[in-house]
C-alpha cells in the first residue's frame, strides 16, 4: 500500500476528535495519558458540550492536559483542583467543570480538597489518574504504590510497616453520601478503554443532570516510572494493579442509574 | 441616609453585598466569624454563590477558581489562616486574577491570641507567598472607612487585575459604630478577554501560572510589575490631620492611627504643635508624601500596633533626614492615647539624631519596664 492511499481521507478511520488541538502531547511514548485525554475529548464532543466546559489541570504529568484538549481550561495549583472546579462550578452553575488528576494530587496533597467536594456532593466530573507513581517528580512513591512496589522513595519496595497502605480512592468516597457516580475502570486493552469511555460518559452525563459528585479513577501505566516497556507495563497493570484496586462500579445513585443516554 | 448600628466584619459582608460580590469562600476563624457567618445567609438569599470550605487552602482556591470567571469574589480570614492561604495568593498574583482578600489581623506569631494587632503588615504588604507580586493593601481605621473602601476594592481589584486587601484588626471586625451604608449595586459581570466560562463562539480561553520557557516567565513578571507600577502611581491614599501648622507628626496606619488622632487631640490641648498622618493604601505606601512632610516636621513618631514593620518604609522616605521615634505595643495589646501622648512629650525634651534607631530606643525602654 503506497503512503497516498494511506492519507486519502477516502480511507481514513481514526482521526483527532474535535475537542483535541493539533499539538504533540508532551507524554513519554507508550504512557496512558494520551489515551484518557482522547477519552474526555470524544466524549465532550460527542455530547456537544466543549463550548460550555472549563477543565481544570493539575500539578503532575498533566499539568499541560490544557495544551491538548481544546476547552476553557485554567491551572490548579497541586491537588486544589476540585477546591478550584467548585470555586467555578459555583460561579457557572450550567457549564460543565472538570478536574483531571494524578494520584499524588488526587490522593495525597489534595486529599482534602477530594473529600469534601465528593462530600458536598459538588457538581464536577473528576477524572482520577491512578498509576501508582510520582511520574513527573521522577518515580516517587504514591499514596497508590502497591505494597513491596519499587520507587525512588521506596528503593527497597514499599515497606508498609514504615510506609503504609495504598489508598483505594473510590471505594473510600463511595461511602459519602455527595456521590452520584464513583467508579473505577482501566486503560490496559481496548476493551477495558471502551468501557472506561463509557464510564467518563455517564459522569459527565451525572454533572449534566445535577446528580451530584462524579469520579472516573482510571488504572493507568508509567512505563518510564515503572522501569518496564509499555507493553510490559500493560501486562503488568493488570496482573497486579487491577487485584489491589478492583474495577468496578462503587456508587451510582438511583438517579444516574435511571439516566437513558 | 441613616446611620445604623453594625458589627465590623457584618458590616464589611453587607458592604461587599452591595459591591456586587458574587460568590464568598471562607473558613471560620477567630476574629473575622461575623463575615462568613453573614455572608452565609445574605449571598444564598441573592442566588450568590457561597461555600463554607474545608480549609483555608480550600477556600483560597475556591476563590482562585471564581476568579478566573471574572465574577467579583472574595474571602476573609485572619493572621494563620491567610498564612494558609499564601499558596493560592501567589498562584492568584501569578495568574493575573482579580480578588479581594480581608485580613482581620489578630496577635501572632503562631496560634497567638484573638486581639487586635498589626504583625501582618510585612506579610501583606510585602509578599507572603513565593515570587514576584505585590498586592494592594488598604488600612482602613474605622468601619465606616471599611464599608467606603470595600467597593474600591473591587475596582482596584479587577482594574489592575490584582489582589486588594482590606487590612484591618480584630477591634475593627468586632466593635459596632453607627455607620451609613453604600447603596446597593447590581452584579455586573464584564466579559474579560481572559476570563474562562466555556469558550462558546470565541477562542479558548486559558489561565495558568506555569511558563516553563523563562523568557516567558520574565515577561509576565514585567507585565505584573508594570500593573503594580501603575498602581503606584495612581492609587495612593492617605489622610491628614492637624498638619497646617504641626511641627511634629505622628504617623500611623488603621486602629494604631485611630487611637492616634485621639492622642493628637489630646496633645493639641496640652498646646503641642503636633498631627496625624495616616496612610489608609499602605502598599502602595505613600512615600512622596512622607517625604514631603520631613520639611515641615522636626521629627516624627510612628505608632504601630507591631515591632515597627510600617516603621521600614517611612525611614525608605525619610533617609535620615529627621529623628524618628517608634511607639508599638505587640501580642494583642492595644495602646491608650495617653502612652502616645507621653511618647510625643519625650519626643519633643529628647528629639534624638536623624540616624539613631527608633527600634533600638523603644526596645530598650519596653524590656527596662
Amino acid at each position: 500500500m503506497v503512503a497516498t492511499t494511506i492519507v486519502n481521507p477516502k480511507n481514513l478511520v481514526y482521526s483527532r476528535p474535535k475537542g483535541f488541538t493539533d499539538t504533540p502531547t508532551h507524554y513519554c511514548p507508550g504512557c496512558t495519558h494520551g489515551t484518557a485525554h482522547r477519552l474526555v475529548a470524544e466524549v465532550l464532543e460527542e455530547m456537544n458540550i466543549l463550548d460550555k466546559t472549563i477543565g481544570v489541570a493539575p500539578v503532575g504529568c498533566a499539568v499541560f492536559a490544557y495544551n491538548y484538549i481544546d476547552t476553557d481550561f485554567v491551572e490548579a495549583a497541586h491537588g486544589r483542583a476540585p477546591a478550584m472546579a467548585t470555586g467555578i462550578k459555583r460561579v457557572f452553575p450550567d457549564r460543565v467543570v472538570f478536574t483531571y488528576q494524578g494520584d499524588g494530587d488526587l490522593a495525597s496533597i489534595g486529599m482534602a480538597e477530594t473529600v469534601h467536594a465528593a462530600a458536598r456532593g459538588e457538581n464536577i466530573t473528576v477524572i482520577f489518574i491512578n498509576n501508582a507513581i510520582y511520574g513527573m517528580t521522577g518515580g516517587q512513591m504514591a499514596p497508590t504504590t502497591l505494597p513491596g512496589m519499587k520507587t525512588t522513595s521506596s528503593p527497597n519496595g514499599r515497606d508498609v510497616e514504615t510506609q503504609g497502605y495504598p489508598i483505594r480512592m473510590a471505594e473510600m468516597l463511595a461511602t459519602l453520601d455527595g456521590g452520584g457516580y464513583i467508579v473505577r475502570r482501566s486503560l490496559h486493552d481496548p476493551k477495558n478503554i471502551r468501557l472506561a469511555k463509557k464510564a467518563i460518559r455517564l459522569a459527565f452525563e451525572t454533572q449534566v443532570h445535577g446528580l451530584g459528585f462524579s469520579m472516573v479513577e482510571l488504572l493507568s501505566t508509567c512505563n518510564t516510572g515503572w522501569g518496564l516497556t509499555p507493553v510490559e507495563s500493560l501486562t503488568w497493570l493488570e496482573e497486579h494493579m487491577i487485584p489491589a484496586f478492583p474495577l468496578g462500579d462503587y456508587k451510582v445513585a438511583p438517579s444516574v442509574a435511571a439516566l437513558k443516554i | 441616609m441613616r446611620r445604623e448600628m453594625w458589627k465590623g466584619n457584618e458590616a464589611i459582608a453587607e458592604a461587599a453585598v452591595r459591591a456586587g460580590v458574587e460568590a464568598y469562600f471562607g473558613y471560620p476563624i477567630t476574629p473575622q466569624n461575623e463575615v462568613l457567618e453573614y455572608m452565609s445567609h445574605r449571598l444564598p438569599e441573592l442566588k450568590r454563590a457561597f461555600v463554607q470550605a474545608e480549609s483555608e487552602p480550600a477556600a483560597i482556591n475556591m476563590v482562585y477558581g471564581a476568579a478566573c470567571t471574572g465574577a467579583r469574589v472574595m474571602t476573609s480570614s485572619s493572621s494563620p489562616g491567610i498564612s494558609l492561604m499564601q499558596e493560592g495568593l501567589s498562584y492568584i498574583a501569578g495568574t493575573e486574577v482579580p480578588m479581594v482578600l480581608v485580613n482581620v489581623m489578630r496577635g501572632g506569631p503562631g496560634l497567638g491570641n484573638i486581639a487586635p494587632s498589626q504583625g501582618d503588615y510585612n506579610q501583606i504588604c510585602k509578599g507572603g507567598g513565593h515570587g514576584d507580586y505585590h498586592p494592594i493593601v488598604l488600612a482602613p481605621a474605622s468601619i465606616q472607612e471599611s464599608v467606603d473602601l470595600i467597593p474600591v476594592a473591587f475596582e482596584l481589584a479587577h482594574k489592575y487585575r490584582s489582589i486588594c486587601c482590606l487590612l484591618i484588626d480584630g477591634s475593627i471586625g468586632q466593635m459596632m459604630e453607627p455607620i451609613q451604608l453604600p447603596e446597593m449595586q447590581p452584579v455586573v459581570r464584564k466579559e474579560y478577554d481572559w476570563a474562562v466560562s466555556g469558550a462558546k463562539g470565541r477562542k479558548r480561553h486559558v489561565l495558568t501560572s506555569i511558563y516553563l520557557d523563562v523568557p516567558t516567565e520574565e515577561k509576565i513578571n514585567l507585565r505584573i510589575l508594570g500593573r503594580w507600577r501603575e498602581a503606584q502611581a495612581n492609587e495612593i491614599r492617605f489622610k491628614e490631620y492637624f498638619l497646617e501648622d504641626a511641627e511634629y507628626i505622628v504617623i500611623g496606619f488603621g486602629t494604631a492611627g485611630r487611637i492616634a488622632l485621639s492622642a493628637v487631640r489630646a496633645a493639641r490641648a496640652l498646646g503641642i504643635k503636633v498631627g496625624l498622618f495616616r496612610p489608609i493604601s499602605v502598599n502602595p505606601f505613600p512615600y512622596k508624601r512622607v517625604e514631603e512632610l520631613c520639611k515641615q516636621a522636626q521629627s516624627f513618631l510612628v505608632v504601630e500596633m507591631n515591632t515597627g514593620q510600617m516603621l521600614k518604609d517611612v525611614q525608605a522616605s525619610v533617609r535620615n533626614r529627621i529623628p524618628i521615634r517608634f511607639y508599638g505595643r505587640l501580642g494583642g495589646v492595644m495602646p491608650f492615647p495617653d502612652e502616645f501622648v507621653h511618647e510625643m512629650q519625650e519626643m519633643i525634651k529628647n528629639p534624638g539624631k536623624p540616624e539613631d534607631d527608633p527600634v533600638e530606643l523603644w526596645y530598650q525602654r519596653m524590656i527596662a519596664r
